[in-house]
């Protein structure tokens, strides 16, 4: 385990973030299955990074644990009486024809929040993530990395129990890179499940507490992410790791 | 030199004359007024159209799409079937009135701003719907948020709805009757003057039209490209 | 802001649109372009109103469609020039009375080379079949108005039916008809007031005139209150007796094109 995994292990958090469970869940068109049959439950505190090759079913995964897609089979639920607050951030950042501050001000008119309030909390959000100078920027206008922290900001002013992120950073340079890993960090640091889908193992080793590996449409493995890292259960999880190109 | 249809618009413009303006104004008036009609109505009924399933969706589609070509006169001779005393609608009394022709016009607009707005609608909600879903939008609330974010293309919709309009006849001398005055509009006054023999009055007449229409989209072209540079 | 704005714009407009449509007194009549185009209306219908204190609002169109708008209630009042077809509508009680107006003749006009030699003719009917028999091209109306239904009786009378590629059928009034017939070079019958006011003849010239037969009667119709309750009868009626009464039928007589009086009054 390490010494940074330890610590985020080791922070208090200000309730347990909802558990999410996937019960046989399955989805599929209308020949083919294109996820599942699978079971597995989120418990510990996250953050959970999803793996896998490419065209694997990671972003199905997070969209039937989000409920854009509801499956054909199975069950998607969460602990606790209601639905957690869920936010979601995508590859290619969705922003709106307007400014950055409008964005935000748009989520939070969205969410109900008193017209009076809504700019001063858009502000506050955009500081935190280093956005304040582009407030009235045009949100289109602004780089990758920029329009990403940006979808982050949008988020955070929602304070969701629950955050996806869809690959956030494989479109991003390494400094844009660092600044999205460091807000995904505030988020788990406020007690906000992180389940976030990559491919890059590296940003894998640094973020995640524990991996679901998805292969082919089916969960493969789920372990802690010191166990997952050192000693890989399955055979592809080990072609995986090692760098080889796993169907 | 009266022969040149040139000198005639000059002329006519120079001289300021009061007929003309008078005729200008009311064409202004009313295309405008159908236009904006039109498109309260038309951009939500689009958005709608974009945003909800249901049974007989694609024939309406296919409807608007083609009711942008409904020819003018026949939109005039409806109109005029329900505006008439005869007709269902006769009570009010609204035949050979400049509101008979507003509305007339926007029956004639509102295919094209609908159709042309539920298309972009659309493409946007590709774009953007696992967003909004995301983000806790009912389909409805969607729907403020998916028009603003398409204004340009709107404008641009907006100015097709004003130049067909603008250039109609049919539909207002059917329903205006163009009386002098009253309900004569550019397009009727050039179609008179051209019964009259008077060819080099009428296409003065088009030209001052085609004058106006174009300082119009002039403007809109500069508040879109302001507009456009601040919003990115 | 600017929504605020465009809703008070909107506002203003509307009620200005409805204004326009209610001023003071007025009444609708339906009439013919020929007595529109000619500029009749403009001469006398100010006249009627510094006497009456009526503004008469006039929908110009073809004679059929003008008994249709009065048939259905649209008008006011009527005022065309085809004495059998007002007659039928007083019979089938649409009106309840005609008064003759004014007359004026039909005319029929030609290329300046005149290939048919219509000039030449002494009856309406000799100019008709000299035309049919040089097969020289006839732009006729051919939109079942006062004027083409007299033009077909014309055909009739001199045992002619007409047919083929020199008899053209426009479908359109009487102006459209004279525009078609000068860039065909083609014969046309027209009524006098239209063609002296037309401004576009190009190469075409009033070849003959006169013949009795070419008569043209105008007639107003007064419209029954009975079908039709909701009409300004009132406001009407003194537009019908001011038409027949001797200060209209001078201001018809007075009225002038070039120096040619266009409309004659014979109201009894």
């Amino acid at each position: 385990m390490t010494s940074f995994n330890a610590a985020l292990n080791a922070a208090p958090t200000l309730c347990p973030p909802p558990a999410l469970h996937f019960a046989e869940v399955a989805f599929s068109n209308l020949d083919k299955t294109l996820f599942g049959p699978c079971s597995f439950a989120l418990e510990g505190a996250g953050p959970t990074l999803i793996m896998g090759p490419n065209g694997a079913g990671k972003s199905l995964l997070l969209r039937l644990a989000h409920g854009l897609l509801v499956p054909t089979q199975g069950r998607v639920s969460w602990s606790g009486d209601e639905l957690p607050r869920q936010a979601m951030v995508f590859q290619q950042p969705v922003l709106l024809r307007r400014s950055a501050v409008a964005n935000i001000t748009h989520a939070l008119a969205v969410n109900g929040t008193p017209r009076k309030e809504r700019r001063k909390l858009a502000l506050r959000a955009l500081e935190r993530f280093g956005l304040a100078a582009c407030a009235d920027t045009p949100a289109r206008v602004l780089s990758g990395g920029e329009q990403q922290r940006l979808a982050l900001a949008r988020a955070w002013v929602l304070s969701p129990n629950v955050l996806f992120l869809d690959e956030p950073t494989s479109a991003l340079d390494p400094a844009a890179i660092r600044a999205v890993e460091t807000a995904v960090r505030e988020f788990h640091q406020r007690g906000t499940r992180i389940i976030m889908t990559t491919h890059d193992l590296h940003q894998a080793r640094r973020l995640a507490s524990d991996v679901l590996f998805v292969v082919g449409g089916r969960v493969r493995e789920h372990a802690g992410a010191d166990a997952f890292f050192s000693t890989p259960a399955s055979r592809e999880a080990q072609a995986f790791i090692a760098g080889e190109l796993v169907e | 030199m009266e022969d040149n249809a040139f000198y005639v618009a000059l002329s006519l413009l120079i001289n300021l004359d009061a007929t003309l303006f008078q005729i200008v104004w009311l064409s202004l008036q009313v295309s405008l007024l159908a236009v904006l009609v039109a498109a309260l109505l038309g951009f939500p009924l689009g958005a709608a159209v974009a945003l909800w399933r249901f049974p007989g969706r694609g024939a309406v589609v296919v409807a608007l799409n083609a009711l942008m070509g409904l020819p003018p006169v026949v939109a005039g001779l409806t109109v005029y079937l329900l505006l008439s005393r005869a007709g269902p609608l006769g009570e009010w009394g609204l035949l050979f009135t400049p509101a008979a022709m507003v509305i007339a016009q926007i029956v004639l607009v509102l295919p094209i701003l609908a159709a042309l707005s539920r298309q972009k609608v659309e493409e946007l909600l590709g774009e953007y719907r696992e967003q909004f879903v995301s983000l806790g939008m009912s389909r409805l609330r969607m729907m403020p948020t998916l028009l603003w974010d398409a204004r340009f293309t709107l404008l641009t919709v907006l100015l097709a709805g004003f130049g067909r309009a603008s250039a109609e006849v049919g539909a207002v001398m059917m329903v205006g009757g163009n009386i002098d005055g009253v309900t004569r509009v550019m397009t009727t006054a050039i179609v008179l003057e051209t019964s009259k023999g008077n060819l080099a009055l009428a296409l003065g007449l088009g030209i001052v039209l085609l004058t106006l229409v174009m300082v119009i989209n002039a403007g809109a072209y500069m508040v879109a490209e302001l507009a456009k540079r601040r919003m990115g | 802001m600017k929504k605020n704005l465009t809703l008070i714009l909107a506002g203003l407009t509307t009620l200005g649109l409805a204004a326009g449509a209610s001023a003071d007194d007025y009444i609708t009549l339906a009439s013919t372009t020929s007595t529109e185009n000619s500029g009749l209306f403009d001469a006398i219908l100010p006249q009627f109103r510094d006497a009456t204190g009526i503004e008469v609002r006039v929908v110009a169109v073809g004679t059929g469609q003008a008994f249709e708008i009065a048939r259905r209630g649209d008008a006011d009042s009527l005022l065309v020039h085809d004495t059998a077809g007002e007659q039928r509508f007083v019979a089938n009680g649409y009106a309840t009375e005609r008064a003759d107006v004014m007359y004026n003749d039909f005319v029929v006009i030609g290329p300046a080379s005149d290939p048919a030699n219509v000039a030449q003719a002494r009856t309406a009917a000799g100019a008709f079949s000299s035309i049919a028999e040089a097969q020289a091209p006839f732009a006729s109306r051919g939109d079942d108005s006062g004027t083409n239904r007299a033009e077909l009786r014309l055909w009739e009378n001199a045992g002619v039916e007409p047919g083929g590629d020199w008899y053209r059928e426009l479908g359109s009034g009487m102006g459209p008809t004279l525009n078609t017939a000068a860039a065909m070079d083609a014969y046309v019958m027209s009524d006098r007031a239209t063609w002296v006011a037309f401004a576009n003849p190009q190469n075409l010239k009033l070849l003959f005139a006169g013949d009795e037969v070419l008569f043209n009667q105008y007639g107003s119709l007064l419209l029954s209150a009975d079908k039709h309750p909701h009409l300004k009868h009132d406001l009407a009626a003194q537009w019908h007796r001011w038409l027949v009464s001797e200060e209209g039928q001078e201001a018809i007589a007075e009225f002038r094109v070039d120096g040619q009086q266009l409309f004659f009054p014979n109201a009894k």
